[in-house]
């Protein structure tokens, strides 16, 4: 079993430098790419790949690509943008990558410039990311130093200068269009699509926008090839998956696997089950945004079309486990205040409807809640559904509340009953 | 008035960027890097320097929430009060520290040592639960750690 990602990365030693990385053939893609391959074989070979987006939509990436027309109108310039603000309750894979390995996302990053012919790229960094700046900023500098980043990279005439960017807070920022604003120095409020960033992105100009686990993938697929790359998975998505579990389990963690593994193997094999004294009572599989998956699950494979058949999304693939030790409506009204406070307030569906429905769920947790309520929580899940909102915060932000009902509805009526939260001591009354 | 070394700090941003406006987000972190937290004068002196509105670089400040337009103490505790952390115990956490400290959140201590807030997921969810305290990470927290890693602050 090959383990493409995370094969360099052990976290009890700092990240191989410029010199130890190339030497283990990690920028082995990048000499490909720019020495032998225009930049329309990249395009292909990442098309055929059916690499499909790491950072939770599954957006085909090389489709993405190949959407940047070939020459850029305005300033000429054309950037590409590393998406590296994970922020989402329970996500955590990208930190990995970024600290275990930051050379991997650099070489990932010099080639999918090439390929839309970039001249300046970006790492958006989450501001909290303190550790994965520091190794960021010592890769960049040595990456220059060793020309493969600057003026005419090894020779080919091609110059591309990359910068690192750290946030300064807000969720919103990982989704593309926001994070393009904040990257201009503006409010990090989305906006309208289309156009579509590959047509006009950052300062108004073509621009790619990558999650970091797929940028990390580019470099070992243009040197492997995507036959190497399909035979990785177990279904037919490719490649491996970086997935992670927190919650009670015995083994919270992270591990790259076959993408496609089942959750039980996942649960079972690497988190080593749930703790003596917890019961699995559902899954949240890829982030805070994302649908419930419960026991009778377990045989999903999790791969994006495996965990969308179950009715929720495979998302980043960082997934949070939901005891029964935990009240599930003190746990989704976790997740909903963090949706309300991080909404932007552009948009009036998601900027007044999600405290209102933080507020509800505040109701049943103090013995307030009425049995209607039930009735204005699904209603909440269809005003606040895909299309009634200007991007998708609220929307994923119902996710986990209208799966929550679907599969939790008797705990939320013997709140209404038992005029209060049946779990005590669980919760952040305190906010 | 923002000092030579801001000034210098915030041009060396400036040239990453087409045109300064853009780096209204790194001008206001060096600031607030230098002195804790954004006050109105450094507003207004941040906005003339890159071409702005007060106004303008106000509603930028108020936006981020890791820039601070009230003063914060010494040391700012960032304590993460997101799902996995909150299956794992962080309430208890919380306790304990705005027990030891006497304030809660968004409050700081009457010596200036510390200022207490909450914070959305901080990527560490396997090691929940977790805080921040200024750029330092802890995680794995237990009741017995937290007066360890608080003394380390002053």
């Amino acid at each position: 079993m090959e383990y493409p990602l995370t094969r360099y990365i052990d976290p009890e030693r700092p990240p191989l430098d410029f010199k130890e990385y190339e030497k283990a053939g990690g920028y082995n893609g990048v000499y490909k790419a720019l020495k032998e391959m225009s930049p329309d074989d990249i395009i292909s070979r990442v098309k055929n790949s059916n690499l499909l987006g790491r950072g939770g939509a599954g957006f085909p990436t090389g489709l993405k690509w190949s959407l940047v027309p070939k020459a850029a109108g305005g300033s000429g310039i054309k950037y590409v943008v590393a998406n590296a603000d994970e922020m989402e309750p329970g996500a955590f894979k990208d930190r990995y990558l970024l600290e275990g390995n930051p050379h991997q996302l650099i070489a990932g990053m010099i080639i999918a410039s090439f390929s839309i012919q970039a001249q300046k790229a970006y790492i958006f960094l989450r501001w909290a990311y303190k550790k994965a700046e520091r190794e960021l900023r010592k890769a960049i500098s040595e990456a220059y130093q060793a020309g493969v980043l600057g003026n005419n990279i090894l020779g080919t005439g091609y110059n591309l200068d990359l910068y690192l960017h750290t946030s300064a807070g807000r969720y919103i920022c990982g989704e593309e269009t926001a994070l393009i604003n904040a990257l201009e120095g503006k409010r990090g409020i989305p906006r309208s699509k289309p156009p579509f960033p590959s047509a006009s992105g950052l300062f108004g100009q073509p621009t790619v926008i990558n999650n970091v686990e797929t940028l990390c993938w580019i470099p070992h697929i243009i040197e492997k090839g995507t036959d190497w790359f399909k035979n990785l998975s177990i279904t037919g998505e490719g490649g491996t998956k970086i997935y992670g579990v927190s919650g009670r389990v015995k083994k919270p963690g992270l591990w790259e696997l076959p993408m496609g593994i089942t959750l039980r193997e996942i649960l079972n094999d690497y988190a080593g089950g749930m703790q003596e004294g917890y019961k699995l009572r559902g899954i949240i599989p890829g982030g805070g945004s994302t649908d419930f998956m419960t026991g009778e699950h377990l045989d999903a494979p999790m791969d994006f079309a495996g965990v969308k058949a179950t009715g929720s999304r495979l998302g980043t693939g960082t997934m949070i486990i939901l005891d029964d030790r935990t009240c599930p409506v003190a746990f989704i009204k976790n997740l909903i205040r963090f949706f309300s406070a991080e909404s932007c307030g552009w948009c009036t569906p998601c900027r007044e409807g999600l405290p209102w429905t933080d507020k509800l769920l505040q109701s049943f947790e103090e013995g307030r809640a009425k049995p209607d309520y039930m009735n204005i929580l699904t209603f909440q899940t269809k005003y606040m559904g895909p299309g009634n909102t200007f991007c998708a915060h609220a929307p994923g932000a119902m996710e986990p509340l209208q799966s929550g009902l679907k599969y939790f509805g008797d705990d939320f009526m013997r709140h209404i009953n038992e005029k209060g939260c049946p779990w005590r001591n669980h919760e952040n009354t305190h906010r | 008035m923002l000092t030579n070394a801001e000034k210098e700090e915030i041009h060396k941003e400036i040239t990453l960027y087409p045109y300064a406006q853009a780096a209204c987000i790194d001008a206001l972190k060096i600031v607030q890097q230098h002195r804790g937290w954004i006050s109105d004068e450094a507003v207004g002196d941040i906005a003339s320097e890159l071409g702005m509105s007060p106004e303008e670089v106000d509603s930028i400040a108020t936006f981020y929430t890791r820039i601070y337009r009230k003063p914060t103490g010494r040391n700012v505790i960032l304590i993460c009060d997101s799902v996995s952390c909150m299956v794992m115990g962080y309430e208890s956490v919380y306790k304990q520290i705005s027990e030891k400290l006497s304030i809660g959140l968004g409050q700081t201590t009457p010596d200036g040592r510390f200022t207490l807030l909450p914070i959305s997921c901080l990527g560490d969810c396997d090691h929940a639960p977790a805080l921040m305290i200024n750029d330092d990470l802890y995680h794995d927290l237990s009741l017995t750690s937290i007066d360890d890693i608080l003394q380390k602050y002053q």
